[in-house]
């Protein structure tokens, strides 16, 4: 379906477009006077009529064919009276015959019957999607062909229709926002119809998964998220506390002692350590540096686990240092060099210019920078995933195993996903957590860097 | 008056709340080239940039008055600036040829308005462009390489080539010199007095020598405003103005 | 006098500066190195852990492919050769592997061999029918705790209770090695094969593709949408308050973490939309939506390059606004906006946990064919690898992972070529 579809929208492409080049020269020589614009023109205006319709009603199709199939299939089902059905499965289970007859071995009739339904309304479907769009690519190409006059100035049309396509390009971004924004709420507010908002923000308790109280019907477990923000805030501290000092130090000696070439040579190697998929880092984290932090551990008389908030958190941090080391290195930087000058000029050696003078002037934009890889560090998910464990522990101690934001939304979302359980919408609510905090971080930030900015320039 | 090509009359020019030019009112005579002279920053630039409707381009920029092309008023909201523009080529300070072949940055103009029904054509009209800026005996072997491995000199001549082959009345000239050797700037200098024969032309220079070589009439700007007009032979030998005066004898400027 | 102790305080204190200024300079200099080192660790860790995955063990096993045992015969049609038991051929190849095998042991034996090699049985019969009624030596592939053994993945000394392989298992082993009758060979299987439950015959092909398909999906959306966005924030949006809500939308969503648009993806793309879960098609839209703004400063930062000169030479003899932007500025603008697309794309290969949430975790053992099937991709494969109990998919893990950065260091290549190739000097 999908090549035939792209096929026949390529022929309605190059048709159009010929159409409309011959027809408009066509018309201007009948009436003996020059086309207002280049027939390249009138040909771009029938292929917009004939192309675009036709692409809006390819994409619905696209999307909504399958659940229109679906729901008919279902409320045309024979359910047995008694039987409890999953409607997930079922359906899965009748795509699956339909799609491959030797499934049907052994299923019942009504699985069968419901499976035949289901490819003859596909078939159906395609058909009609075919005809559809060769029909509407006709009435768009019949609509323009109408306005292929000398005096109808197709560029000022086409010029507004590339301004319409440009908007919508542009504002994909913020769909993508709205997109985000409502279905994290959305499914949050599902959460919280079944956990009180209360529970979930303060209380200590989060098992998802087993029933712990008499009369708690309506959700599960427990979702008191207190040890999995504890959790997350531990492993952003271990990480903040190894990429600070490294990162800083690093842009320090970059900026202000590094001759140019060992600039140019370890630049790019640090480009590199921030280019590494975050899942390698899971990996080093896991193999290495966590079975490290355990030998480590027990030789200083502390139980570890094999997966802890400092082995992930060192490692997160080694993945920050890039970040915050050429985010200050832009702020050292643009600090003025007529400061740089009026403290070295009294004497003072560049140690003391920069721990006086540069760096309590780009303090601001240091912060900014700062704020930026704390958000970076709530947000990251393979290193805490792989590295950090899933044990929702309230504790301060680095060597045990804690859990975070991000891991607590793959673990709920891996597996059997059901809606209408509080254990999947779990995962939302926590996304909105997440989406809130790293955009508030994200905000200050940038109005510190700003301000900053705006203060030397 | 028959022959009055451009009436500007009460041109003010703003950039934000700063103003630029402050009346301006000037005719300027069909095929007669016309020097604009002044210290930098007179506003001889964005009076010119006033004529083709350049300054369009700066959002802050505000334009009033009026100033009749033909008879025909552009600085309205009804006016079609790509015709307009069409009519009154324009030449940069620095020469500014597309990235492309020599041919294409002719015949990119001519294509976009339709102006060439065939290949034939536009290779005539690309031929005859640049033999008119005196350019085609230079590059008649080289047409496919690119305009930006020209010369300076040639460069500039690749753009007056450019702006002539959508066939204009007027062709703008904003300094079109001051990037160029001595000698290059008398090959243009030439061509801009054999274009005189077919073209209306403008010209903005910092050069006094060029003005007196090169225009019939001289405009002379001071602070936004202008402040003398009139023959180019009267305002170098004689100038009704004191400021004039000072400047053409390097008093200021 | 005063004035000389002044100075010899003076000197010292100079001195002390000095040293302090040394020690300064001494610290920043051990961080760039540590920074450095950790680097290099990594990739020490990576190479060393994952090298041995280009190489698997094959065992020598001798296959009598009698017709009587096969059930078939030397004329029997290409289909019925299909159909042939050679599960029986193997049995026996097996029973006869060591002299005098006692029933346990048969059992004990048989585990030293992939799954895999029924199949590998048979193909060799299906290429080469004339064999029937022979005995031939066959190179099979090894299970894989023989293999991890024999690398020396997995140690020996560890009680046995907590070994894969017994002691007799071992001794069989080591008998093997001492008859050469086991070798290591490449492991072709690694990069022909997807994703199994068997390590030994695991590899990333189908994950590879997976990827390659997402990355084509990311390409095919991003590339055009951020080229339209940036032109028309660069050269036609007016400067109102919605202009800049777009902006600030922009930069804003560069810092949103991954997962949460993998949740977008899940709650909009999969439940309201309806689109096929686990597919490279949704994982694409995802990871589009997600690079989108890079790629956006990316091209804007192009578009900002090409001098206003240029357009303003196009608008002088006529051009209209759009085709100034369209005929010169944006095909002067097209190799930054290429390399920006590049560096997205390699930020997108790299990404994980999005395509988690929508599914493409899910275990796929054949290697997909298009953007609408269920796919794995790369990441996703290195963490159910690295996830995974089972010992021998640790140096996969290892070797996915030298496979993606390679890949990823070839875009990069490709985009610093671009830059170099056709970026202007205006």
């Amino acid at each position: 379906m999908f090549f035939w579809s792209l096929v026949l929208i390529a022929v309605g492409i190059f048709s159009s477009f010929i159409y409309g080049r011959s027809r408009i020269k066509l018309n201007s020589k009948k009436q003996g006077t020059k086309s207002k614009s280049l027939p390249n023109y009138y040909a771009q205006y029938v292929l917009m009529w004939c192309l675009f319709p036709a692409l809006i009603v390819y994409f619905s199709w696209a999307i909504f064919q399958e659940q229109i199939i679906q729901n008919i299939v279902i409320s045309n089902f024979e359910f047995i009276e008694g039987a409890v059905y999953n409607e997930g499965l079922l359906l899965a289970e009748i795509r699956n015959v339909a799609n491959n007859p030797s499934f049907a071995d052994g299923k019942s009739i009504e699985i069968i019957n419901a499976a035949s339904h289901y490819s003859s309304l596909r078939q159906i479907s395609q058909i009609s999607f075919y005809t559809s769009i060769i029909i509407i690519m006709l009435l768009g190409a019949l609509y323009a062909s109408q306005k292929l006059k000398p005096e109808f100035h197709a560029q000022h049309t086409i010029e507004k229709y590339i301004q319409y396509i440009l908007i919508f390009c542009s504002s994909v971004a913020i769909f993508t926002t709205i997109g985000i924004v409502f279905s994290l709420i959305f499914e949050s507010l599902r959460f919280f119809a079944e956990v009180s908002i209360f529970e979930f923000l303060f209380s200590t308790e989060w098992y998802p998964f087993i029933p712990i109280r008499e009369g708690q019907t309506a959700a599960e477990g427990s979702f008191g998220a207190v040890p999995i923000f504890a959790g997350t805030f531990l492993v952003m501290v271990v990480a903040m506390c190894v990429a600070v000092p490294l990162g800083l130090l690093t842009a320090i000696y970059l900026a202000e002692y590094a001759s140019q070439r060992v600039r140019k040579i370890v630049k790019p190697l640090l480009e590199i350590l921030a280019g590494i998929p975050t899942i390698v880092y899971g990996f080093f984290a896991f193999v290495s540096v966590a079975p490290f932090v355990k030998a480590f551990g027990q030789s200083i008389g502390i139980d570890a686990s094999p997966t802890s908030a400092l082995a992930a958190g060192m490692v997160m941090g080694v993945m920050i240092i890039p970040f915050i080391s050429s985010l200050s290195d832009d702020v050292i930087n643009s600090v003025p060099q007529s400061l740089r000058e009026a403290s070295l000029g009294i004497g003072a050696n560049k140690a003391e210019t920069i721990k006086k003078v540069i760096l309590p002037a780009a303090l601001p934009g240091i912060v900014g920078a700062f704020l930026l890889a704390i958000s970076r560090a709530i947000g990251e998910t393979m290193i805490v995933v792989v590295a950090a464990g899933t044990a929702p522990n309230l504790t301060g101690n680095p060597f045990e195993n804690v859990t975070t934001v991000t891991v607590q939304i793959v673990v709920a979302l891996i597996g059997d996903q059901e809606f209408d359980n509080p254990r999947t919408l779990s995962a939302f609510a926590l996304g909105l957590v997440l989406f809130v905090i790293t955009l508030l971080l994200n905000i200050i930030a940038l109005q510190i860097v700003k301000r900053y900015r705006e203060r030397y320039e | 008056m028959s022959n009055s090509k451009i009436l500007a009359n009460g041109v003010d020019v703003y950039y934000g709340s700063k103003q630029a030019l402050f009346g301006i009112s000037m005719d300027i005579k069909e095929k007669e080239v016309t020097a604009l002279i002044g210290p930098s920053g007179c506003g001889k630039s964005t009076f010119l940039r006033c004529i083709n409707r350049m300054n369009d381009l700066i959002e802050i920029c505000k334009v009033s008055g009026s100033i009749k092309v033909d008879n025909e008023e552009i600085i309205s909201e009804k006016t079609d600036v790509v015709s307009l523009r069409s009519k009154i080529g324009m030449v940069f300070q620095k020469p500014n040829p597309f990235p492309k072949s020599i041919f294409d940055n002719v015949a990119y103009g001519p294509t976009i308005h339709g102006l060439v029904d065939s290949k034939n054509e536009l290779e005539e009209i690309v031929h005859s462009s640049l033999k008119k800026a005196g350019l085609f005996d230079e590059v008649k072997d080289r047409l496919n390489e690119p305009g930006t491995s020209l010369s300076g000199g040639q460069q500039q001549r690749l753009c007056i080539a450019r702006a002539i082959a959508v066939n204009p009345e007027i062709i703008l000239m904003d300094e079109p010199c001051s990037a160029l050797d001595p000698i290059a700037t008398a090959i243009i200098e030439e061509l801009i007095d054999e274009l005189r024969l077919n073209y209306t032309i403008i010209i903005v220079t910092h050069s006094m020598q060029q003005a007196a070589r090169v225009s019939q009439k001289t405009c002379f700007f001071h602070l936004g405003e202008l402040i003398e007009t009139g023959e180019t032979n009267k305002i170098f030998t004689n100038p009704d103005n004191t400021k004039t005066q000072d400047y053409i004898t390097g008093r200021f400027g | 006098m005063n004035n000389s102790i002044a100075k010899e305080k003076i000197i010292s204190l100079r001195k002390k500066r000095s040293l302090e200024d040394m020690r300064f300079k001494y610290y920043g200099f051990t961080a760039m190195c540590l920074s450095l080192a950790v680097l290099v660790f990594l990739l020490y860790t990576i190479f060393s852990k994952g090298y041995t995955a280009f190489q698997k063990t094959i065992v020598l096993l001798e296959v009598d492919y009698n017709q009587e045992v096969l059930k078939l015969t030397p004329d029997s049609s290409d289909e019925d050769m299909e159909k042939g038991k050679f599960f029986r051929v193997k049995k026996q190849a097996i029973e006869n592997f060591f002299p005098d095998l006692s029933k346990s042991d048969i059992k004990l034996v048989k585990k030293l061999f992939s799954i895999n090699v029924d199949k590998e049985i048979k193909d060799y019969f299906l290429d080469n029918p004339e064999v029937i009624n022979t005995k031939q030596q066959i190179w099979v592939t090894a299970h894989s705790d023989v293999d991890q053994l024999l690398k020396g993945n997995s140690r020996r000394d560890v009680p046995e209770d907590r070994r894969k392989l017994n002691d007799i298992q071992l001794s069989y082993v080591d008998q093997l090695v001492e008859e050469n009758r086991v070798k290591q060979v490449f492991n072709n299987f690694f990069f022909t094969k997807a994703d199994s439950r068997h390590p030994e015959i695991a590899g990333v092909v189908g994950s590879f593709m997976g990827s390659l398909f997402t990355l084509f999906t990311v390409f095919i959306l991003s590339f055009p949408i951020a080229i339209g966005a940036s032109v028309y924030l660069e050269e036609f949006a007016p400067k109102n308050r919605i202009t800049e809500l777009i902006e600030v939308n922009i930069s804003n969503l560069a810092a949103v973490p991954s997962i949460v648009f993998g949740l977008l993806g899940l709650g909009v793309l999969l439940n309201v939309f309806g689109l096929p879960r686990s597919t490279p098609l949704v994982g694409g839209s995802v990871l589009a939506l997600m690079t989108l703004p890079t790629i956006i400063i990316a091209c804007r930062a192009s578009l900002k390059a090409v001098p206003p000169s240029i357009k303003e030479g196009a608008l002088a003899v006529g051009a209209t606004k759009t085709q100034a932007v369209f005929h010169h500025v944006v095909p002067l603008a097209l190799p930054g906006t290429l390399t920006g697309t590049i560096i997205g794309l390699a930020q997108a290969l790299g990404e994980t946990a999005p395509l988690i949430m929508i599914g493409m975790i899910a275990f796929i053992p054949n290697i997909p064919t298009g953007l609408t099937e269920p796919s794995a991709a790369l990441p996703v494969q290195i963490y159910l690898w690295v996830e995974s109990a089972e010992r021998g998919f640790q140096e996969k893990s290892a070797a996915a992972i030298m496979v993606i950065l390679i890949f990823l260091f070839m875009m990069n290549a490709i985009a610093v070529f671009l830059r170099n190739r056709f970026e202007r000097k205006w």
